[in-house]
């Protein structure tokens, strides 16, 4: 797993409630910990605790393996409010974790035009300073911790 | 229960500007509810079902209905954004058919350009279930939809000329519409040389951000059948659910795969039949991917589809957004909806404009996307005939 990392993007910190908890305790672990149906073996994202495909309740949070594909993106370059505005073009995506949930992120610490549908990437975790972390991703090929 | 022909449209308005900095949101409700009722030859008095969305100030439906001093026994305020008001029509229908109402008032009205208002909705956000895991990204409403487009590129090789086309046929037709906020024509280069607001749709691919408002009156067989007003059948309506499908995620896909063939075949029509089409233009990306979900083309097709002038009116296999559509014209409170009725019922009236009237438009479909192409949406697909 990644050590505490910085993509100087805004990393502003999340309200976890009492279904997201312990989701976003992982995630200042450098962890990507998602709630497993144990009946049917189904994944959601984002995490809930009753299972979208079997209404099992009954699920169980488990570590990915934090590395995934690019399955869609696009590369902002205007337009957008003061926070994001000095950190223009960033990356805006979607990434398919190994274990199947495609989830939103932002792709970083690359050249924006470098990016690529199918683009092997690896979590991580844009520490917001409250205990918890924004998931981000990188390229595979590149030392996340750069 | 088909609702077919249970409906009609007999009054619309769209308000003429698209700036309003001297009045309220209510009060351009208001203004909108009275012209399309004075289109139908109806009043306030007459109104006894009334019909808002997440645009509606206040408690919505509630507020509105005591503001326009409404006496009805039927509110409806539900919310799927842009598609809201083509979802309304089809509420109508519905309570038109079970004998619950004869005149359904639909209005919308927002000020996002010189009021400061957010898309509607945006209030609730906050609370949303998913909001922890979308808001930390810079998701603006045109980066998602970029994303959309670049899967659809990524898939069937769909270029940004050829979402330019899209564009172009708009502003073909917005120079005919004197209240068009952009009235000049535009050609594919200049939508390639617009700037780049998030790869790869550019300034150009987005629709305008204007204040405004519409109004729709929808009635009964019996109250149709009693006004001097050209009314407009509905002969088919649908709507479709999409979202995120718990991670499953589809980009090249909308609710319009669930809601056109329902309309089609509760009108009993094919896309082959249909004269004009009214379709949700936020982005270009929109119109394409909508295009091949209604099943005027295949999925993936979208782009070889709309060369060759084909969406321009009059004589194009396919006229689309008479009115110069959101790309242009008008995209009141951020939501294309309601306009896209107006302008259907305008084609099968024979009150387009001149240059841009289908000749003998018999059938036309109308649709509408709510919430995002890249999240959660909401479509609704409408068919209205004339009698
Ligand atoms: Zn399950």
């Amino acid at each position: 797993m990644s050590d505490s990392y910085t993509s100087y993007l805004p990393a502003k910190a999340p309200e976890p409630n009492v279904e997201t908890q312990p989701f976003w305790d992982a995630t200042a672990q450098g962890r990507i910990d998602l709630a497993v149906c144990d009946d049917c073996g189904f994944i959601p994202w984002y995490p809930r605790l009753m299972c979208p495909d079997c209404q099992s309740t009954s699920m169980t949070w488990t570590t990915m393996a934090g590395t995934g594909t690019v399955y869609s993106y696009s590369v902002t370059r205007a337009g957008v409010g003061r926070a994001w505005k000095e950190h223009l073009p960033f990356v805006l995506a979607y990434v398919q974790l190994d274990e199947g949930p495609i989830m939103m992120t932002n792709v970083v610490a690359c050249d924006p035009d470098e990016v690529e549908v199918g683009m092997a990437v690896t979590a991580v975790f844009d520490d917001t300073g409250e205990g918890t972390a924004i998931i981000r991703f990188t390229p595979t090929q590149r030392d996340s911790n750069e | 229960m088909s609702v077919r022909r249970v409906a009609h449209i007999a009054g619309v308005y769209e308000h003429p500007l698209r700036e309003i900095p001297d009045k309220t949101v209510a009060q351009i409700h208001a203004q909108v509810a009275v012209g399309a009722l004075a289109d139908a030859g109806l009043t306030i008095a007459d109104v006894d079902a009334y019909y808002s969305a997440g645009d509606a100030p206040g408690f919505g439906a509630l507020s509105m209905a005591d503001y326009l001093g409404l006496d009805c026994h039927h509110l409806n305020d539900t919310e799927t954004g842009g598609s809201s008001y083509l979802l309304h029509v089809q509420q109508a229908a519905q309570a038109i058919a079970a004998g619950h109402i004869d005149v359904a008032l639909i209005t919308l009205a927002g000020k996002p350009r010189t009021g400061g208002a957010g898309p509607g909705g945006s209030a609730r956000f906050g609370s949303a279930p998913e909001a922890g895991f979308e808001n930390q990204f810079g998701m603006g409403v045109i980066s998602g939809y970029a994303m959309a487009a670049t899967r659809h590129m990524y898939e069937y090789g769909t270029t940004s000329a050829q979402l330019a086309e899209i564009k172009v046929a708009a502003s073909t037709h917005a120079q005919h519409n004197p209240n068009a906020f952009l009235k000049d024509v535009v050609t594919v280069d200049q939508v390639l040389e617009s700037r780049m607001i998030s790869d790869p749709l550019h300034l150009l691919d987005a629709c305008v951000v204007t204040d405004g408002g519409g109004a729709l009156v929808v009635v009964s067989d019996a109250v149709a059948k009693r006004l001097d007003r050209h009314t407009i059948p509905v002969l088919g309506t649908g709507f479709g659910f999409k979202g995120m499908n718990s991670g499953r995620v589809d980009l090249t896909h909308t609710g319009a795969r669930i809601s056109g063939p329902a309309a089609f075949e509760e009108a009993g029509v094919t896309p082959s039949d249909i004269d004009y089409a009214s379709i949700y233009d936020s982005f270009t990306i929109t119109v394409l991917v909508t295009l091949e979900d209604l099943g005027f083309c295949e999925k993936g097709k979208g782009g070889e589809f709309v060369l060759d002038g084909a969406l321009q009116a009059p004589y194009g296999r396919l006229p689309f957004n008479t009115d110069g559509g959101g790309l242009c014209n008008n995209h009141p409170a951020n939501r294309g909806g309601m306009t896209k009725v107006i302008e259907a019922v305008r084609q099968l009236r024979g009150e387009a404009h001149a240059e841009v009237q289908v000749p003998d438009c018999e059938i036309a479909l109308a649709h509408g996307t709510g919430g995002s192409m890249a999240t959660r949406m909401g479509s609704a697909t409408l068919i209205l005939g004339r009698d």
